[in-house]
């Protein structure tokens, strides 16, 4: 009797594994017209005027095109939906011609009426409701005829032309939110919340030497990095995007790495407001302790590059180069600044963490313990991430962190965060001559002397050991091998549109 | 029938005491949601625009009622988030979630319970004391613990089953199935453990007891003293605990559904607790804890039906 039950039972169960072991085999891993790719956060909103996350416009941009598009090479600005532009000699004027020829999604020919509405929606022209604070320098804005546009700026600047990647929409559309329309290579396809993206190719792309080779795009989103790589490893994505530096060297046999510094800043924020860190003396002590070297190896596998202030190499432009030299690693320096200072016993210090970023956390746990060789007593607050923007970002209300920001087209935009007064200088650092750099930077019509105010910028932020720049960690990817034209730019940006198998 | 709607009132009751609960925690948890949402790099006007519509601190109370009212018009509110209505985002995510619950429940009472009276019948038995040791392992093991061995055996080694990629019901059954399956088995893991442990034990107690000696003395057949005698009254504690597996199978989908990229419940939850999304939350909340008062009525019911002393 009891026999036959366990033999029943086995027959059962060996059947309800099979059924459902064979019901399909072949997972589409061969397929050589699809992508599929990784991002770690859902997106915030598909309509381009409401969406601001960085994940998600990274996708997206290859929805939405711009009357100008970030090149491939840092810094600079290429034509795309304008086919030239011209700035007037009073740099009050731009003048943008567009292609002939462009279409949206939706196959309606896109001219300057749609530019037009973008324009007046996102400066709040024209009774307008402003969409965005970034688009406060427009005074006017005009079409002349259907392929012109032309922008009045309220002060003359000949360096806005990073602003105009805005995406195009089509005139009076206001379904972007769940069907969204742009003129980029890609059309959306369809989304389901928490899982995934489709995007395919829009064969009406007007740039037709530039018509992606890959239909499909599938972009899955994974929250945990553990999957992102076990994903890869069966065969269930060709990219795995943004991991890790311990992961990228466990793959590196098997897949393609491709690695390149992203323009970011990881930095241990220290409050200038708490008393004792208000004394710069302290802060040069705690710069002098934390060796970044550690922190490059320990955390990001050595796949980061080391920084002296608030600025990647890679906007090379902008970039101030002779600050290496001005801080060591050096313990008996630090302790006789931190003597001076009055703090010959040391204090202590709570580091606030965002929890939900590992590499964060990890740079605390090292910077802890190079802080206990200078008799700081250290410690690790970990909390959220919304209760971080809320705290540390917002109220100011933490002594130190660990953070990194994304980078910028633009240099105002990188170090602008600094100034006295700003709403998000978060680490409360005041310095009048920063500040004077940062708004001759802004009014300077000249690249070589604006550039010059940046360099002088990044210095003052280095002297005064404002916080601690650590490094700028590279952004790495590992894709099938046979998945080739992975393009990298200075801003948060996959583009779907260079990839192709062999 | 008094029975009944002491019942159902303190199935109302729970409810109410939950939604307020989830409510006072959200005032005390720190975070903006229009900032969070937009991130640290937010536009201005953007954060403006979206603080407008989500600032429920500012007068929480009246929010609250107006949330209440409006569950009982069935509408949950719009999402912070996805700026669509609450419902339209939790439904399809309830389906997988039912849909991973319910295969969990299956594998946990298909092997569950025949282990667990083969064990109580083996009991003496040498493999029996090996066997138990290993249900130890699973109910020790954590399910994201187990997730992560599955994934690396049975998709990157064997490439046997996905890891990622939920499919509908509707659009394939089998390839559903399959999307399902690890997580389901990882989940598994855990509660048929704890199932055939229960079960083994409640049918050894009734081995001992009385009328089942008298039973074997009139010489009932062995199967019928088993099936007809000793299961149904050693059912009732194994029931008690599969209502309270329901429970411990939701929550552990909030991890399992994030390490399998499932778009479930349990994954939205998650989210929408990170990016303080109110009315997604208290709606994820009241739905779970609807399937769990649910199923513990359900529970409920079923002893009284199989045993009718406990209805009185």
């Amino acid at each position: 009797m009891i026999k036959k039950l366990t033999e029943k039972i086995v027959c059962v169960l060996g059947l309800l594994l099979l059924s459902v072991s064979c019901s399909q085999n072949t997972k589409s891993g061969t397929v050589n017209d699809t992508v599929r790719i990784n991002i770690s956060s859902d997106i915030d909103s598909m309509d381009p005027w409401k969406s601001a996350a960085a994940d998600t416009i990274s996708i997206f941009r290859n929805v939405f095109e711009g009357l100008l598009k970030p090149a491939v090479t840092s810094g600079d600005m290429e034509c795309a939906i304008a086919e030239s532009y011209e700035i007037s000699d009073d740099y009050l004027t731009y003048t943008f011609h567009l292609t002939h020829g462009v279409t949206f999604h939706n196959g309606t020919a896109l001219t300057s009426k749609d530019v037009l509405y973008t324009y007046e929606h996102l400066a709040g022209l024209h009774g307008c409701e402003a969409v965005s604070a970034k688009y406060g320098f427009i005074a006017d804005v005009a079409a002349p005829d259907d392929y012109t546009f032309v922008v009045t700026l309220k002060n003359p600047d000949p360096f806005q032309a990073a602003q105009f990647d805005a995406a195009i929409v089509p005139v009076g559309y206001d379904k972007q939110a769940t069907d969204p329309i742009g003129a980029g290579p890609y059309r959306f396809d369809s989304y389901v919340p928490g899982q995934k993206i489709v995007f395919s190719r829009y064969d009406g792309y007007y740039k037709k030497d530039a018509l992606p080779k890959i239909a499909t795009v599938e972009v899955y989103i994974m929250t945990s990095t553990a999957s992102v790589i076990a994903a890869l490893k069966s065969n269930q994505l060709d990219i795995a995007y943004f991991i890790n530096g311990s992961d990228a060297v466990a793959l590196k046999n098997s897949f393609t790495i491709l690695t390149q510094p992203q323009n970011m800043v990881q930095l241990f924020g220290l409050n200038n407001k708490v008393p004792a860190l208000s004394d710069k003396r302290v802060r040069q002590a705690i710069t002098y302790a934390i060796n970044k070297k550690d922190i490059i190896d320990g955390v990001w596998n050595g796949y980061a590059t080391e920084l002296y202030s608030n600025f990647s190499p890679v906007m090379s432009d902008f970039y101030n180069d002779t600050l290496s030299s001005l801080y060591s690693v050096d313990v008996a320096k630090a302790k006789s600044l931190l003597e001076q200072a009055g703090y010959a016993n040391g204090f202590s210090l709570t580091i606030t963490v965002p929890s939900n970023y590992e590499p964060h956390v990890s740079a605390a746990q090292i910077i802890v313990s190079q802080l206990h060789a200078v008799g700081i007593d250290a410690k690790i607050e970990s909390v959220d991430w919304a209760t971080w923007l809320d705290k540390v970002y917002t109220k100011a209300d933490y002594e130190a962190t660990v953070i990194a920001f994304v980078g910028k087209q633009d240099p105002h935009e990188i170090l602008g965060r600094y100034t006295t007064g700003y709403k998000r200088n978060f680490i409360c650092y005041s310095n009048p001559e920063y500040d004077a750099c940062i708004k001759a930077g802004l009014l300077e019509k000249s690249k070589e002397k604006r550039a010059f105010y940046y360099k002088e910028a990044q210095r003052i932020l280095a002297e005064d050991a404002a916080s601690v720049y650590i490094c700028d960690p590279n952004l790495i990817n590992a894709t099938r091998k046979d998945l080739h034209g992975y393009q990298f730019y200075p801003i948060t940006f996959i583009d779907f549109s260079t990839l192709y198998y062999e | 029938m008094n029975f009944y709607i002491r019942k159902i009132v303190s199935f109302l009751v729970t409810l109410i005491v939950i939604s307020i609960l989830t409510f006072v925690v959200f005032q005390v948890l720190p975070g903006d949601p229009a900032l969070t949402i937009l991130g640290v790099d937010a536009d201005d006007v953007q954060l403006l625009a979206l603080q407008k519509t989500s600032d429920i601190k500012a007068n929480p109370f009246a929010s609250f009622i107006t949330w209440i009212v409006g569950v009982f018009h069935g509408d949950m509110g719009v999402s912070y988030r996805y700026q669509v209505p609450v419902l339209s985002i939790v439904s399809p995510c309830a389906v997988v979630t039912l849909q991973l619950a319910l295969f969990v429940i299956i594998i946990t009472v298909v092997l569950g319970l025949p282990l667990g009276i083969l064990l109580a019948l083996f009991d003496d038995a040498p493999f029996s004391s090996l066997f138990s040791s290993f249900i130890q392992i699973g109910i020790s093991l954590p399910s994201f613990c187990v997730s992560i061995v599955f994934i690396v055996i049975f998709s990157v080694i064997l490439q046997l089953f996905p890891s990622m990629g939920y499919v509908p019901w509707h659009q394939d059954p089998g390839l559903c199935l399959r999307s399902l399956f690890l997580p389901a088995v990882s989940l598994a893991f855990g509660t048929t453990g704890t199932v055939i442990r229960y079960v083994r034990s409640s049918f050894v107690r009734q081995f001992h007891k009385d009328y089942i000696r008298t039973a074997k003395g009139k010489g009932v057949p062995f199967y019928s003293i088993v099936f007809v005698h000793a299961l149904r009254n050693a059912l009732i504690p194994v029931l008690t605990i599969l209502g309270m597996l329901v429970a411990e199978i939701l929550g552990g989908s909030i991890l399992v559904e994030n390490i399998f990229s499932l778009p479930g419940v349990g994954k939205l939850l998650s989210d929408s607790v990170q990016s303080r999304d109110f009315p997604l939350i208290q709606t994820l909340v009241l739905y779970l804890s609807v399937i769990v008062v649910i199923c513990n009525f359900i529970i409920d019911m079923i002893y009284s039906i199989i045993d009718p002393r406990i209805r009185r």
